[in-house]
């Protein structure tokens, strides 16, 4: 009998609140609404590190990332990490990722990691890389060593110019202003859809999947690398949203006096980065300074974003299609999520760093089981985490979950979830530059979120931040300090600590910024 | 906002004796021997240019190399940089080993993040080689 095949599609820094199947009202996602709506959509679903490296590391691992070692970008997982893909392969499943991987530094000038010199072949020296005998990797940019940038240079090198240059000259985040409003990365990209990374990554995975026998058993990581910045989509697309009638987000007070006093009360670094005095982490322009956001830029973003978006739902519903046609679909298990949020203009904000609140934690997850399996369609409330994959893919698949994966599979209702005590989700953030520390512990339980710093260049180790994601579901009232939830508060930490997954032996060294 | 200028800097201890392993590392002409990444070297008087694993030649300026000191330092002329400075040390312990210190000082900033990530691994492979020969 033929075992369930699994597809797990990722996007990159997408927000819950872009599919319309969790409330989103701008980005058209039929496909995904459609999977939604026939399996589970989960309501809190976190990762466990809010930026790529560590976070992608995670859903390959199953574990948190103190526990693997991916504790910034830059750090490299190790090539003998744990991998679930190796464990499905291991059992006879053939196995793909398409798209962006992450798990090692992109900016690699000595060319030591296996990610950037595999661009001339899809077949791994030595037939598997982390498990995957097939591998083709994109990233948002036109250029570089990986295999998208490589076909682009050799059949449409016109393309190249179009997209927005991701560094600076001095390889910082680029902060230049484009499209209309002059907003950070953004620009018109005058490519053709067709060849836009987006459908790059259906188009090379429909080909992979063609090359199955019919009864093979399948694992394939389909991985776009949008919506992540730069906001970029083909100049052709632009145009099915206008950014002039984007309503600006909840999270975004258009007072700039309201932004500030939002912002001080949260610990210092949030405030001294919307002022420009302070740079914590790279994955943010260090030139651009948030207080000089504007609306106008805000509903620009958030238009492109959504633009990106409807194109990736698009890409999976031809990818959906062709699996349809080659037999397989009441067989097919579908996971649809990301690997972080992106802020979005929540608190005058864009892109990321250590900020553990909706906008980057709060993620896009739905499971569509195998229809063969009968799983009733519902809505699971209780807390998850991207830690949960690793081991819902051994469940689909038959396989026990790995003794080194630290999370469950993922329930299939809300009872399922209660009583396999899916009561918290941990999320972390450890970084290192240039003289600045942070280091960020969070818990999410019993619908409160609370986040601990521990000492750092910014924080002495007695700053936190505490939100009923009920009563203040914007995370702007921060009760750190409140004495009427000082108990709970204590009761929160006290459960976070005694949560810490176990750390790596060995500290792994940043080798790169990204 | 960030500085211009960054500096990292990484340390191994090595179990043998501080001539031999300054022996390799101050011979301008056996970086690839050691510098994983690094798969060509050629000197010319105080100019070298490396050539990375993705084919990027990097020109040099060796500035120091003193064997009584066991510190070899140099500059990476290369456009992309405003300002390099590279400092390999090697220091003797109270017990006859080594302890190698690699810094790497940048302007752009970044640019000391992917070299020192490289000085890292190379700092490995050094432990590797003297010690695989001990």
């Amino acid at each position: 009998m033929a075992r369930r095949k699994i597809l797990l599609v990722t996007t990159d820094q997408q927000r819950f609140d872009t599919l319309g199947c969790n409330g989103g009202t701008l980005a058209r996602t039929p496909v995904v609404d459609g999977l939604a709506g026939a399996g589970i959509r989960y309501e809190r679903a976190h990762p466990q590190s809010v930026v790529c490296m560590p976070s992608r590391s995670t859903i390959l691992t199953g574990q948190h990332p103190t526990t693997h070692g991916v504790w910034m970008n830059g750090v490299p997982l190790p090539e003998d990490a744990p991998s679930v893909a190796a464990l499905l392969h291991d059992a006879g499943y053939r196995t793909a990722l398409v798209g962006k991987a992450h798990f090692e530094p992109f900016l690699d000038p000595f060319g030591r990691f296996p990610e950037n010199t595999m661009g001339s072949a899809t077949t791994p020296a030595g037939g598997v890389h982390r498990g995957f005998e097939h591998l083709e990797f994109a990233t948002h940019s036109g250029i570089g060593p990986l295999h998208y940038a490589r076909w682009l240079a050799a059949e449409h090198p016109e393309a190249i110019g179009g997209f927005y240059p991701v560094l600076d000259p001095s390889l910082q985040v680029n902060a230049a202003g484009g499209g209309d409003t002059g907003a950070p990365q953004v620009t018109v990209n005058p490519i053709e859809r067709g060849i836009y990374h987006t459908d790059w990554v259906a188009d090379r995975t429909i080909d992979w999947l063609d090359g199955l026998s019919a009864d093979d058993d399948w694992f394939c990581w389909m991985s776009f690398p949008d919506p992540h910045h730069p906001w970029d989509p083909p100049e052709s697309e632009v145009g099915r949203i206008d950014w002039h009638d984007v309503p600006l987000p909840d999270g975004y007070p258009e007072s700039a006096a309201e932004r500030e006093r939002i912002l001080d009360a949260k610990p210092r670094h949030w405030r001294r980065w919307y002022d420009g005095t302070l740079v914590s982490n790279y994955e943010a322009p260090a030139e651009w300074v948030p207080a000089t956001l504007t609306a106008d830029q805000v509903r620009e973003v958030t238009a492109r974003n959504a633009v990106e978006c409807e194109l990736i739902d698009e890409a999976l519903g031809r990818v959906l299609g062709r699996i349809a046609e080659r037999g397989w679909g009441d067989d097919l298990d579908v996971v649809f999520t990301t690997d972080h949020g992106e802020l979005g203009g929540d608190f005058g904000l864009l892109f990321k760093g250590p900020y553990h609140v909706d906008g980057l934690m709060r993620l896009p997850l739905i499971w569509r089981p195998a229809p063969s399996a009968a799983t009733a369609p519902a809505v699971v409330g209780r807390p998850v985490g991207l830690v949960d994959l690793a081991p819902t893919f051994c469940a689909i698949a038959g396989l026990d979950p790995a003794g080194w994966m630290q999370g469950h599979p993922l329930p299939t209702d809300e009872a399922d979830a209660s009583d396999r005590g899916f009561d918290r989700v941990l999320t972390e953030w450890d970084s290192e530059l240039f003289g600045v520390e942070v280091h960020v512990r969070t818990v999410t339980r019993d619908g409160w979120v609370c986040t601990a710093y521990l000492p750092g260049t910014c924080h002495d180790g007695t700053e936190g931040e505490l939100y009923d994601l009920v009563d203040d579901p914007l995370q702007q009232h921060n009760r750190w300090d409140d004495p009427a939830v000082r108990s709970h508060r204590d009761d929160l930490l006290a459960d976070l600590w005694d949560s810490q997954p176990p750390a790596r032996a060995e500290r792994i060294e940043v080798e790169a910024p990204v | 906002m960030t500085a211009a200028r960054g500096s990292v800097r990484h340390q191994i201890t090595v179990r043998r004796p501080p001539d031999e392993v300054w022996a390799l590392v101050g011979d301008p002409t056996r970086l690839a021997e050691w510098f994983p990444g690094i798969v060509s070297v050629a000197v010319d008087g105080d100019e070298r240019v490396i050539t990375t694993g993705t084919g990027i030649p990097m020109p040099e300026r060796i500035l120091t190399v003193d064997p009584l000191l066991r510190r070899f330092q140099y500059r990476i002329t290369a456009p992309v940089f405003r300002e390099h400075l590279g400092t390999i040390d090697v220091l003797a312990l109270d017990d006859g080993t080594s302890l190698v210190v690699y810094s790497t000082d940048a302007d752009p900033s970044v640019m000391a993040l992917l070299i020192g990530g490289g000085t890292a691994g190379a700092l490995r492979r050094l432990r590797e080689l003297m010690e695989g020969g001990a």
